[in-house]
Order: C-alpha cells, then sequence, then structure tokens
C-alpha cells in the first residue's frame, strides 16, 4: 500500500440519544490506514456509522476517543485543509446559479478573481455543464446537481475527496456513467478518494480498496483489495473477478445486515 | 478532460422552452383574470351607486372618488398627514422587521427560551393590542410613540415566527458544505443562512408592512389629531365624503402597492428555486 494519507487510530464515536438521553455506542473502535491516492470505499448495513465515519474524517464531528490524521496532522474538530466533500443530498445552494455554486467555496481561499474564473470554468468543463453555467439547480435534473457539487468540490482542488453515496438518488445508468466521470477525475486529479456507499457493485466498480462495516456500532470487519487497474471504467462488471469481489463483500455484509434488520424489528 | 456531455435522464427535469412559454401565457391570463375581477367590482359598485341602489351620502360613484382623489392630491393639503402617517408606518415597519428578525435569530439558537415562548407565540395574535392604547397613551404621551408601538407590536411577532420557520428549514447539508468551504459563523449567516431564509423574509416583509399599515393607520383613529386615519375619522364625522374615500383610496393603493411589489419580488426568488 501507498504511504498512509489518511490514518485512524482506535476511532470511535458515542452519541447522547435525543429520545431518551442515553449514550448510544455508533462508531468504532476503527483503525484505518488510506494511502495516498487510493480510491478506497466503505460499505454497510444501514444505521451503521458510514456517514458518522466520514463526517469524523471531515472534522464535522469531534471523535469520542481515538485520533485521526490526515497527512500527518491530527483532524480535531476543525476542516483540514484540503478536504473536500460531496454529500449524498442536495447540496446545491438554491439561490446561486451553476456558476456561482461551483464558486461558492473558493471565493473565500482565492483573492484573484482571474484565477476564481479559470478555474471555475474548468470545473465546469469537466463536468460538462458549460452549456447550464447560468442555470439556477431547480433548471436542472438530479444527476446534473449532483454534478455541480462535484465541480463544486474539485474546483478547490483537493487532495482527499470524501464521497458520502454521492449517487444515492440517481438512476442505475447514470450512476454508472457518473461513476465512470468519478474515476476519470480521480486520475485526473490524483486525489485521494473516500467513497462511502451501500451499494456493492459500485464499490467493486470503483474502488482499489473495500472495507466492510458491521452493524452499530460500526467497526471494520473485513477489508477486500479488488486489484483493478488504474486505468478502468464501469465495463470492468464484465470481469469474472468483479463477481468474485461482490460476491466476498456480499459473503460478509449479509449477517450484518440481517443483524440490523433484526434491531430494526425489534424496535418496531 | 472532459467528461460524458450528458447523462440519461440529465435533461428530465430541465425546463423546456415550450413548458416555459406556456408558463408565461398562463401567467398573463391569470393577470388579466385578475385585472378582470377588479375592474368588474368597480363598475358593478359605479352602476350600484349610478342607479341609487347605494345613496350618495353613503358612497359617491368609483369615478367620482377618482376625480376627488386627484384634486385632493394637487391640492397638497393633505400632503404633511400623509408624509406623516407614512413616515410612521415605515417606522413601525422597519423596528418590527428589524425586531423580528434579530429576536427570531437569536432565538433560533436556544431551544429551550423557544419553546418557552411558544405558547404566547401561538396565541398572540388572540391578544387585542388596540385595547391597551390608554396605557401606551399614559406611557408614552399623545405623540407619535403609541401608534408607532401599535404597528411594532402587531408585525413583530408574525415577523419572529416567520424567521423561525425559514431558519428550521435551512438544509443541515448546506451548513455543512459552509463549514467545508471554512466559512465562519458570520459568513455562514451571510452567505448561506439568510440567502436560504429570503423567501421567508420577503414574507415577513410583507405581513410587517401590513400590520404596520394596520396599526398605525388604526391608531391614528382613535389616538391622534393628525395623520390619515385621523383625517378619515374627522371626514367621516362631517360628512366630508370628497375627503374619506380619496384617503381611503390612496391607503389601499399604498399598502396593496408595496406588498405587491414584495409579493413579485418574492415570486422570482420562489421561481428562480422552482418552487413556483
Amino acid at each position: 500500500m501507498r504511504a498512509p494519507h489518511v490514518t485512524l487510530r482506535g476511532v470511535t464515536k458515542q452519541f447522547r440519544s435525543s429520545a431518551n438521553g442515553q449514550v448510544v455506542h455508533a462508531l468504532g473502535p476503527i483503525d484505518l490506514e488510506i494511502g495516498n491516492g487510493e480510491f478506497f470505499a466503505i460499505v454497510g448495513p444501514s444505521g451503521c456509522g458510514k456517514s458518522t465515519l466520514l463526517e469524523l474524517i471531515a472534522g464535522l464531528l469531534p471523535v469520542s476517543e481515538g485520533r485521526i490524521e490526515f497527512e500527518g496532522r491530527a483532524v480535531a474538530q476543525q476542516i483540514p485543509d484540503g478536504v473536500g466533500v460531496v454529500f449524498q443530498e442536495d447540496a446545491c445552494f438554491p439561490w446561486l446559479d451553476v456558476r456561482h455554486n461551483v464558486a461558492f467555496g473558493l471565493r473565500k481561499s482565492t483573492r484573484d478573481l482571474h484565477e476564481v474564473d479559470r478555474r471555475v470554468d474548468e470545473a465546469i468543463g469537466m463536468m460538462g455543464l458549460g452549456e447550464f453555467a447560468q442555470s439556477y439547480p431547480a433548471q436542472l435534473s438530479g444527476g446534473m446537481r449532483q454534478r455541480v457539487c462535484i465541480a463544486r468540490t474539485l474546483v478547490a482542488k483537493p487532495r482527499l475527496i470524501l464521497l458520502d453515496e454521492p449517487f444515492g438518488a440517481l438512476d442505475q445508468q447514470t450512476r454508472l456513467l457518473m461513476g465512470d466521470e468519478v474515476l476519470r477525475l480521480w486520475r485526473e486529479t490524483g486525489a485521494t478518494v473516500f467513497l462511502i456507499t451501500h451499494a456493492l457493485d459500485e464499490a467493486a466498480m470503483l474502488a482499489d480498496r473495500i472495507a466492510v462495516m458491521s452493524a452499530r456500532p460500526g467497526r471494520v470487519i473485513d477489508v477486500v483489495e479488488t486489484g483493478w487497474m488504474r486505468e478502468r471504467d464501469s465495463r470492468i462488471v464484465e470481469n469474472v473477478q468483479f463477481g468474485a469481489v461482490t460476491s466476498r463483500l456480499w459473503k460478509t455484509l449479509r449477517d450484518e445486515s440481517l443483524k440490523t434488520m433484526g434491531r430494526m424489528g425489534a424496535s418496531a | 478532460m472532459r467528461v460524458a456531455g450528458t447523462t440519461p435522464g440529465d435533461h428530465a427535469n430541465a425546463a423546456p422552452k415550450t413548458a416555459q412559454r406556456a408558463r408565461g401565457t398562463r401567467a398573463w391570463a391569470v393577470t388579466l383574470y385578475q385585472v378582470a375581477v377588479i375592474m368588474g367590482f368597480v363598475v358593478v359598485l359605479e352602476v350600484l351607486c349610478l342607479t341609487g341602489v347605494i345613496d350618495k351620502i353613503t358612497m359617491p360613484p368609483p369615478h367620482r372618488i377618482v376625480v376627488d382623489f386627484v384634486k385632493l392630491l394637487a391640492s397638497g393639503k393633505m400632503w404633511p398627514e400623509i408624509g406623516k402617517s407614512m413616515a410612521n408606518v415605515l417606522l413601525a415597519f422597519v423596528l418590527a422587521y428589524a425586531l423580528g428578525i434579530g429576536i427570531g435569530t437569536a432565538l433560533h439558537g436556544y431551544r429551550t427560551l423557544r419553546d418557552t415562548l411558544d405558547p404566547l407565540f401561538a396565541t398572540y395574535y388572540a391578544i387585542p393590542v388596540f385595547a391597551f392604547y390608554p396605557l401606551f397613551i399614559v406611557m408614552f404621551g399623545l405623540g407619535d410613540g403609541p401608534q408607532v408601538l401599535i404597528g411594532v407590536l402587531l408585525g413583530v411577532v408574525a415577523v419572529i415566527v416567520t424567521t423561525l420557520n425559514g431558519l428550521d428549514r435551512v438544509p443541515a447539508v448546506l451548513r455543512k458544505t459552509a463549514a467545508i468551504a471554512r466559512l465562519g459563523p458570520l459568513q455562514t449567516a451571510l452567505r448561506v443562512t439568510l440567502p436560504f431564509c429570503a423567501p421567508y423574509l420577503l414574507t415577513a416583509a410583507k405581513l410587517a408592512l401590513a400590520y404596520a399599515f394596520i396599526g398605525v393607520i388604526g391608531s391614528e383613529f382613535i389616538m391622534a389629531r393628525t395623520g390619515m386615519g385621523y383625517e378619515i375619522g374627522f371626514a367621516y364625522t362631517n360628512f366630508d365624503n370628497a375627503t374619506m374615500y380619496p384617503l381611503i383610496l390612496l391607503i389601499l393603493l399604498l399598502s396593496v402597492g408595496m406588498n405587491g411589489l414584495l409579493t413579485r419580488w418574492e415570486k422570482i426568488l420562489l421561481a428562480r428555486r422552482g418552487m413556483r
């Protein structure tokens, strides 16, 4: 594996339930190393803490115990420089057109307006949104809005891109094609990508390594190396190895999903 | 590098030009119907007045009101009253709006305090604020203070509730996006929270303006010796229809006109967000 870009050591997260005030052990302990420039995916049953893990790495939430490092520096409830996040929900600002949405974060970090324009044009072009630069999010489809969010993340040139089920709301064909786009962007930017997904095929298609999480409290119970070449796209699904990877993921995940369903049944 | 231009379903929601044209035509038709309804109402009134169903002492025909309206404005004798009332309406509106947004924003961060005040907000409009006017006169005298205060009291809670409503709807993901862009609390408020709430804040402005008119003009009837409300009341007791109806018409035009402008602005914002 490459030199670690992100390191998690004994990371746990506990919440106080708003319903009954009890402490809920949501996550961990988790130990993980993600290599520089690696495409790393996490799969796990619903409610296992995948998104919480992403928010911990992004610095949006504090860890309860343990330590997270990005580029050798501790992430301590502070958004580290060089991190970009694409969320599952529509995160477009409805009052801004595509161009201003993409430029949103850049205006704070870059004073040179010509540089802002250049980078925004580049990101919009990369995501194939050139024709829609003056459109508002309400005039775009779900897939295009998600592309706007990806462009907004890319324009800041992050060294670590965190993707929280970014294609969750899209149809299957669009997901496959968006997956191709993300792979291309990953190769082009050289960034490390950390993908959260519930779709095993998506993880198997995109990632170099895939961690499988247990039911709550989420722990890493298996890490699967896909062994794909860096130059790949959605046609990898035709590869025999693809079936082997997804079946191994499902074999590990099935019992955990059943545990989650059992808990849901018990609480219903 | 450039990604594949479009993907299946990409244009599914992209508004086609024909749909936009259809919406534009419908909007024109609605405007036409609205004007027709108002004109129809005026024509009916005109006929009822001219045929004597409504007698002249009760109400002059609309065309007469318009003539008197022009004469009254041209004479200039009411300008000081109009100016005074409008200044008080504006002051009440600005105070109610600024206070309401300030209190609403502050309350949004304090759940317990908000829950404590919720019953007050829920029952506030059951309180007849005008009933307190003797108290306000004792406290603030017979000047403009009590009138402005009533305008503020009537509007401020509507603004607080609408502001809270808007703030409640700011999606967490937008706040997270602001955090990832490393915006501070003030920048987040100015660049994310307030712009998101803009349609709600415009609704709040409409309410504050309407209540400012009601509060100020209404209280001029009972606790003032100047202003448009007082002049309408004075004209009424003296059977001076040539003054009373034009003033009522002027208040109608000002109030509806200002609210109409805000509504137009609100519609533009909502349309841009795909909410209309």
